[in-house]
């Protein structure tokens, strides 16, 4: 018999075997996994043990943390102005996890970050309870507050950045939400959540329009039309007469005509007048004549269809589609399937105002340890080079004149050299939902420009035609733009 | 019957007994679990627990007194058995008692643990002491079948708890896990049974396609068992104990017979079982779906299996040390039971928890050992057969846990709380050590001749 006792006892040793097997795959392999899974208790257990660190803007903090005694969780996350700060911080709950700022950051803030060993061992070696550390923000207060009081009660976004590092100044959407409601874990936390949700609230005050949500970019996207032209040499000069039929017929169509808001003088309009006046036909053909591929590279330089916008939250990818010739020519007016979010949009207005160089846009300066040493912090990094140099500052010029005499003149402000783009997005089927209003500008000083900014406003009830984006949009831009340059004195 | 007298004078004369290699042994195992002890009251409350000098004393007592009876009623006995299962009892008292700290996980079990322990000794001791020789065991090979039988069909009788039937419910005194007990009674019958029948099933055999087909006669039994464990199932939802009873028969089978072909025979019919039930019963089929999709969320919570795996993931290499885990999110059913070796996992990590499955793996390898060494068949058919069915419960239970297998309802030997399990796990434990005493004993010394004496030279 002991040649199958041999066997079994081999057989005991392999089923043995199998579990060690199975329990390094758990606890080594899939450990982390496991450990940072969201639903895993543990994760908010941890979260919350400490008092959590701060998100910081123009050095005094938007978040907080107070003592609770709900169950599990010593501490709760508060906020200071929480309805204004949500797209920049996101949420941190004790029952709905975390986003954004908060989720990102969570190790940080939390003290559990890889990049705080040392603060930690020396809190364990000192019997010190582990703290958290700062995230530093780029924003700016004062540009926020302009923005999130000019969008006031209407629905929209507004984002702004400094077109020479890239630093966002300000990310403003609205509606929003105050994430203390539903920070800690009651069930008046849960009420609260549960009403911001889309399903509950058809506005969705939990989404964040700035970076997450797209939209027909309208007559703003002919800036980038007008870079594609001068780019690929198709015009040299802004003052020339391009060749523009009036009426214009799009191609490969029988007899479909694109037309102007009203009756504008589009005929061979040169650049300048055709993006002062912001005539679709003249835009409409260059985007023809450069065909899809040419208009696809230029928005791609701009940043259009990039999935991996990390400010460090993630912005949704704008899109400037692969499509026939009829579509674009639309899409090189912002209409078409063309999309892009307010961040986007910011993009192309500071690219133009950085002389061509686009900068990586970004929202997280440093990160502090608990003892305020930094653990990180940020470079300004080129992203691309849409334009020359030359042709940018052309591009600056003819956006001055849309501001000084066009459909952005509630942008000026006096002494300070400012360019912008109106535009006012088709939405709906046959147009038949309120268009959205939009402006993008920049302000310049002698020292470069320290501000671009793109605002979009939903639904913008009355106007339809072009002038609601520069009656709209444009005075929410301006003030944001003061704000910055304020600050800069 | 004859052949059982049939030992051989071939062994191990002058063998050392070893019985102070255990004691040296039992010493770390009383005090690891002490220390353990102090490091939860340490890390709950910062104060050594009160306590700790009772709890010493007394594991100390336990072991000393069980040493005591092994160095003189089974003075060859294996010297591994008795310390890994004490350490493994005394561990998994201190884990009971850890989970005692966490109010949200209900009333206190580690006293009670403590008391079955005590009667788990007890019983063991008694098996020593007053079973002289295991192979009086084969007179009751049938009776054992009947006792089996009625401990493994009672269950039926009685209310289910958490959608198994495996519990016998007495008013007024507790409940009990006749399954625990049905383990050994039934590797009893089989040794017994398998003993007389083997070589009819070994030789009278037609071959075809290169397996040796036993006879249809022969094959009954066989089937009996298997339906019965298909009843098991079906009837107590008891997915575990069929597994295991199933396994343990197929191996003393295998055994006895030297024949691969019931290997065969025994796996075909077993997944045949298990398909033919997990298709119609949904409580089967519920716990088939939590093992594909541990981590899915059911009613927008969380399941135990995933605060399971969560315990485990969290426990990562070196655990986040005794008493300072999580693992009270188990709640539900079994956190002191099914799932303690989650807590095991996450509160002493990966190294602590391939410590704990390696001293199981021990304690198998040494019962097999035994069987190796037992020189009766009786002796090896039950040795292999205890020990057979121990591993398979260890690996139907922490495969389960670990999500290896499907989760079943039954208990990690020693570890886990539960009177029946510990019970019956320390008499399974006192059987291995008196066969293995009676295997590893050196022959009596052969009864001096005259002849001999005349010849040898006498010196002044």
């Amino acid at each position: 018999m002991n040649k199958p006792l041999r066997r079994v006892a081999i057989f005991c040793g392999l089923l043995i075997l199998a579990l060690l097997v199975r329990v390094n795959w758990v606890q080594f392999v899939q450990a982390d996994e496991l450990k940072n899974d969201p639903h895993n208790r543990r994760v908010a257990i941890e979260r919350y043990s400490t008092p959590r660190g701060n998100i910081i803007v123009d050095g005094k903090p938007v978040t907080g943390s107070t003592t609770t005694d709900s169950g599990d969780f010593k501490y709760k996350r508060t906020y200071k102005n929480g309805k204004m700060w949500a797209p920049v911080t996101g949420y941190a709950s004790q029952a709905f996890d975390a986003n954004q700022l908060e989720k990102l950051n969570d190790g940080i803030l939390s003290g559990t970050d890889d990049k705080l060993f040392f603060s930690r061992t020396v809190d364990m070696l000192t019997g010190d309870k582990q703290k958290g550390g700062n995230v530093v923000t780029t924003l700016n207060a004062k540009a926020q507050k302009a923005a999130f009081e000019g969008l006031a009660d209407k629905k929209g976004a507004v984002a702004a950045i400094n077109p020479q590092t890239g630093a966002i100044l300000a990310l403003a959407s609205t509606p929003s939400y105050d994430p203390s409601t539903f920070a800690g874990m009651s069930n008046k936390d849960s009420e609260a959540y549960n009403a911001l949700q889309k399903k509950n609230n058809p506005d969705e005050p939990m989404l964040n329009r700035a970076l997450r949500q797209t939209y027909p970019p309208g007559s703003t996207f002919k800036v980038v039309t007008a870079a594609a032209a001068l780019e690929n040499g198709l015009y040299d000069d802004v003052d020339a007469k391009t060749e523009s039929p009036l009426p214009y017929t799009l191609p490969d169509t029988s007899g479909v005509e694109l037309k102007n808001e009203g009756n504008i003088p589009c005929k061979d309009a040169s650049l300048r007048e055709a993006l002062r006046w912001s005539c679709n036909t003249v835009f409409g053909k260059i985007s023809a004549d450069l065909g899809n591929k040419k208009m696809m590279d230029e928005a791609e330089k701009f940043g259009f269809n990039n999935p991996e916008i990390d400010t460090p939250v993630r912005a949704s990818e704008s899109i400037f589609p692969k499509d026939n010739r009829p579509q674009n020519a639309m899409a090189g007016i912002g209409q078409a399937s063309n999309r892009a979010t307010p961040l986007q949009m910011a993009m192309v207005a500071s690219a133009v105002a950085n002389d061509g160089k686009l900068m990586k846009p970004y929202m997280v300066e440093k990160l502090e340890a608990p003892n305020l040493n930094v653990v990180q912090q940020h470079t300004p990094q080129k992203m691309s080079q849409p334009l020359t140099p030359e042709n940018a500052q052309k591009v600056q010029d003819i956006m001055k004149t849309v501001v000084q005499k066009g459909t952005g003149t509630r942008a000026q402000i006096s002494g300070v050299e400012v360019g912008g783009k109106t535009g006012t997005a088709q939405h709906g089927e046959n147009n038949k939902d309120n268009p959205y209003a939009w402006f993008i500008s920049y302000a310049k000083t002698a020292n470069g420009s320290p501000v671009a900014v793109a605002v979009v406003i939903e639904g913008s009830d009355t106007l339809r035609d072009d002038i609601a984006g520069g009656a709209l949009a444009a005075p929410v831009a301006k003030s944001v733009m003061e704000a910055v340059l304020e600050g800069e004195k | 019957m004859s052949s059982t007298t049939n030992t051989t004078t071939v062994g191990t004369i002058g063998a050392p007994s070893r019985r102070n290699t255990e004691l040296a042994m039992l010493v770390f195992a009383v005090l690891i679990p002490v220390f353990a002890y102090i490091n939860v009251g340490l890390a709950k409350d910062h104060s050594v627990p009160a306590g700790v000098l009772g709890y010493a004393l007394g594991l100390g007592l336990l072991a000393g007194v069980a040493h005591l009876v092994v160095r003189k009623w089974a003075p060859y006995a294996d010297p591994l058995m008795l310390p890994i299962a004490t350490l493994l009892n005394g561990m998994g008292l201190v884990f009971i008692w850890r989970l005692d700290q966490e109010p949200s996980l209900g009333s206190a079990m580690a006293p009670n643990q403590l008391m079955w322990s005590t009667f788990g000794v007890a019983l063991f001791l008694a098996i020593l002491i007053f079973l002289k020789d295991h192979r009086v065991l084969q007179r009751y090979t049938y009776i054992s079948m009947v006792v089996a039988l009625v401990l493994l069909i009672a269950p039926v009788f009685f209310p289910g708890v958490n959608g198994a039937k495996i519990w016998i419910t007495i008013p007024g005194l507790g409940s009990l896990q006749p399954g625990e007990f049905a383990k050994i009674i039934i590797a009893v019958f089989f040794a017994g049974y398998l003993m007389v029948k083997r070589d009819a099933l070994a030789l009278a055999s037609r071959r075809f396609m290169g397996l040796y087909l036993p006879r249809g006669r022969d094959l009954g039994p066989i089937l009996v068992i298997w339906a019965l464990s298909l009843m098991i199932l079906v009837f107590e939802t008891d997915l575990g104990t069929s597994l295991l009873f199933f396994g343990l028969f197929v191996v003393m089978l295998y055994v006895a017979t030297e024949r691969t072909s019931w290997i065969v025979f025994g796996l075909l019919l077993s997944a045949g079982g298990a398909v033919a039930v997990g298709t119609f019963e949904s409580h089967v089929q519920t716990r088939v779906h939590n093992w594909l999709n541990p981590l899915e969320l059911q009613g927008g919570g969380v399941t135990e299996t995933a605060q399971a795996m969560y315990s485990f993931g969290s426990g990562g290499i070196f655990g986040s040390g005794l008493g300072q885990g999580y693992s009270r999110l188990i709640l539900g059913i079994a956190p002191k039971s099914d799932y303690i070796l989650a807590t095991v996992g996450e509160e002493i990590g990966l190294a602590g928890l391939m410590g704990i499955l390696l001293l199981y793996g021990l304690l198998i390898e040494r019962g097999i050992r035994t069987a190796l060494a037992a020189r009766d068949p009786f002796g090896k058919l039950l040795a292999v057969g205890l020990s057979g069915a121990f591993a398979l419960q260890v690996f139907v239970v922490a495969g389960g846990v670990t999500g290896l297998i499907p989760l079943t309802g039954m208990t990690m030997p020693f570890l886990a709380q539960g009177g029946s399990s510990v019970i019956a796990n320390w008499a399974l434990v006192g059987i291995l050590l008196r066969i293995s005493d009676t295997a590893r004993r050196p022959a009596p010394a052969p009864a001096p001749s005259t002849d001999a004496e005349m010849t040898q030279v006498v010196r002044p």
